[in-house]
């Protein structure tokens, strides 16, 4: 994130338990104006949990969230104003119309009275609700535009920061798209956190990336900032014509640790190689060059294959809990001693 | 509220009820010499109706809104818990006031359908109507208060209706029954019959039927009523996450 924006959201040493249960431990994190952040982990991570502590819904046990200055336990009613919220499932009232509804969340979220009407256009609009569904009974609508309606109902009052637990669950890729095109027309104006379990999804939205495992941030920065730092290693598809053996003899030539992670032959005659390199990148030209030198090979591609955000995600979680292992083993050798 | 298919169920068996027990006040007024009017007559079986109609117009409230997760939305915007819970109160308040102001029209129906009765004084008799109304509406205030509390306990409506109408039977009923212990003096028991001759429904009512207004009703029913809603608005703040 860069330093020089301000930040909207500030959560220091944020701890959350449940009994004996730790769901959040000493959390921390800083997300900038106009940022948008997802939020990743698996089930019971904590990150529903941050959630809900953000806007209120819930007391940490201890440490300080700031949403915009405004402490979130010391002053919910104050933070709540610069929070649009749309949580997990997004909960609506079935029988009423969606602009009825829309009008009464912004009365209640202290919009102007003379500010409503055009409040609501607005974010009917920005949802593509205004044509299509402004009258419609909101317990007849389509999954999508039940989503819609929670996303206008968050962007309503024109928060600092926009917090949605799964926006885009449940919904088809049209529908995933249309979402995604409207929390990227946000960018810049509001701070968005975003969960979610789609993570491609995540890395085609967002800024920034924080992975939440056992109630502890795993992995924060940008997805190839993550990369970076979690995956130590590139990959690259290579297509020509050669069998395995007389490859791997290529492959020990081109030197530089490259090793050969799989192969499969085409129909055309052509092999497809995934070569695994012990650098981050930057080997796609040596590559070339050294395989286009023997025109027998008749080199047809070559690319790099970045790691996915859900490779990373995997590397950052199982690091986590090896971790929490470890830590946890001299307890146990003191137990039986 | 107004657009929940329970209200309108429950207003509808509560005229329904209502306009039978004034016909059948009414007939048992021109069967027998009596003093008392219509209104008093039909006014004493009053918690029938409150028995049936609180839970149902107040179940939903909060107990829906818990269970389809609309509690915690509204939570996150800058209205408080208290809010909340006094403006499904008033809500709720306010239809049962409504439904009870419309039973005001029985007299007038009577009026214009039977002729004969019209000319007895006692069809409107302006001050037990105006005491026995005031009733209905202090009482009130602490009955719908505690459907609402009700209603906060469980995510289920059913459960909400069932605690609501158990709560609501000690109330009207139970201190009735308190009272009408076999105490014998020296039994050590003797405390308990005070606090529940003060709290007992039915006194209040012939209270202020017979036009006696005493501020410890309006205590009772208004404190009781104010208490139920703070322990609604905790176990709101409580439950809403």
């Amino acid at each position: 994130m860069d330093s020089d924006i301000p930040n909207s959201v500030i959560v220091r040493r944020l701890t959350k338990r449940y009994g004996s249960i730790t769901a959040l431990n000493n959390v921390s994190f800083r997300i900038g104006k106009g940022e948008v952040v997802g939020f990743l982990g698996p089930n019971g991570a904590g990150k529903s949990t941050t959630m809900k502590i953000l806007s209120g819904l819930m007391p940490a046990t201890s440490g300080s969230a700031e949403i915009c200055g405004v402490s979130v336990a010391s002053m919910p009613d104050e933070a709540r104003k610069h929070i649009g919220f749309m949580p997990e499932n997004n909960p609506l009232p079935e029988d009423l119309r969606v602009k009825e509804y829309l009008k009464f969340r912004a009365k209640i979220k202290d919009v102007p009275g003379a500010e409503i009407k055009r409040r609501v256009d607005e974010a009917m609009e920005i949802c593509e609700l205004k044509r299509k569904a402004a009258y419609s009974i909101i317990g007849n609508l389509s999954k999508g535009f039940r989503q819609r309606v929670g996303i206008a109902d968050a962007i309503l009052s024109r928060p600092e920061v926009v917090i949605m637990d799964e926006p885009t669950i449940g919904l088809d890729p049209h529908q995933i798209l249309a979402i995604r095109k409207l929390i990227n027309s946000l960018r810049g104006k509001m701070s968005v956190i975003i969960s979610s379990h789609i993570l491609p999804e995540i890395e085609l939205v967002c800024d920034r990336v924080i992975i939440i495992n056992q109630g502890a941030i795993v992995a924060s920065g940008s997805p190839d900032s993550l990369r970076k730092d979690f995956i130590p290693y590139s990959k690259y598809k290579v297509s020509l014509k050669a069998g395995r053996a007389d490859f791997e003899k290529i492959a020990l030539y081109l030197g530089r640790g490259i090793e050969i992670e799989s192969g499969v032959p085409e129909s055309d005659g052509y092999f497809t190689y995934i070569l695994r390199a012990p650098e981050n990148s930057g080997l796609g030209a040596t590559i070339v060059g050294e395989l286009s030198k023997d025109a027998r090979l008749a080199l047809r591609e070559v690319s790099e294959q970045k790691p996915s955000l859900e490779e990373i995600f995997m590397v950052a979680t199982r690091r986590s809990w090896e971790e929490s292992r470890t830590s946890k083993k001299p307890d146990r050798e003191e137990d039986e001693i | 509220m107004c657009i929940s298919p329970s209200t309108y169920i429950a207003a509808f068996l509560f005229l329904c009820f209502m306009g039978l027990m004034y016909l059948i006040s009414l007939y048992d007024i021109s069967l027998t010499p009596s003093q008392q009017s219509p209104t008093e007559k039909f006014l004493s079986v009053f918690w029938v109706p409150v028995l049936f109609m609180v839970p149902l117009l107040t179940m939903r409230s909060l107990a829906e809104e818990r269970r389809m997760g609309t509690l915690a939305t509204l939570m996150t915007t800058p209205v408080t818990a208290w809010q909340i819970v006094f403006s499904k109160f008033l809500a709720s308040y306010f239809f049962y006031s409504l439904l009870w102001v419309s039973t005001l029209l029985f007299p007038v129906v009577t009026q214009m359908y039977l002729p004969s009765v019209s000319a007895d004084a006692r069809l409107f008799d302006v001050h037990q109507m105006f005491s026995g109304y005031v009733f209905i509406f202090v009482s009130g205030a602490m009955y719908v208060a505690i459907g609402i509390f009700s209603s906060s306990l469980t995510r289920t409506t059913l459960v909400a209706g069932m605690l609501s109408f158990g709560m609501l039977f000690m109330s009207i009923v139970g201190a009735g029954l308190l009272a009408s212990l076999p105490v014998t003096e020296g039994s050590g028991m003797e405390w308990i019959l005070r606090p529940a001759d003060y709290i007992q429904t039915f006194r209040h009512l012939e209270d202020f039927s017979s036009a006696l207004f005493d501020t410890r009703p309006f205590f009772l029913y208004f404190s009781t009523a104010i208490l139920l809603l703070a322990l609604t608005t905790l176990v709101t703040e409580a439950k809403s996450a």
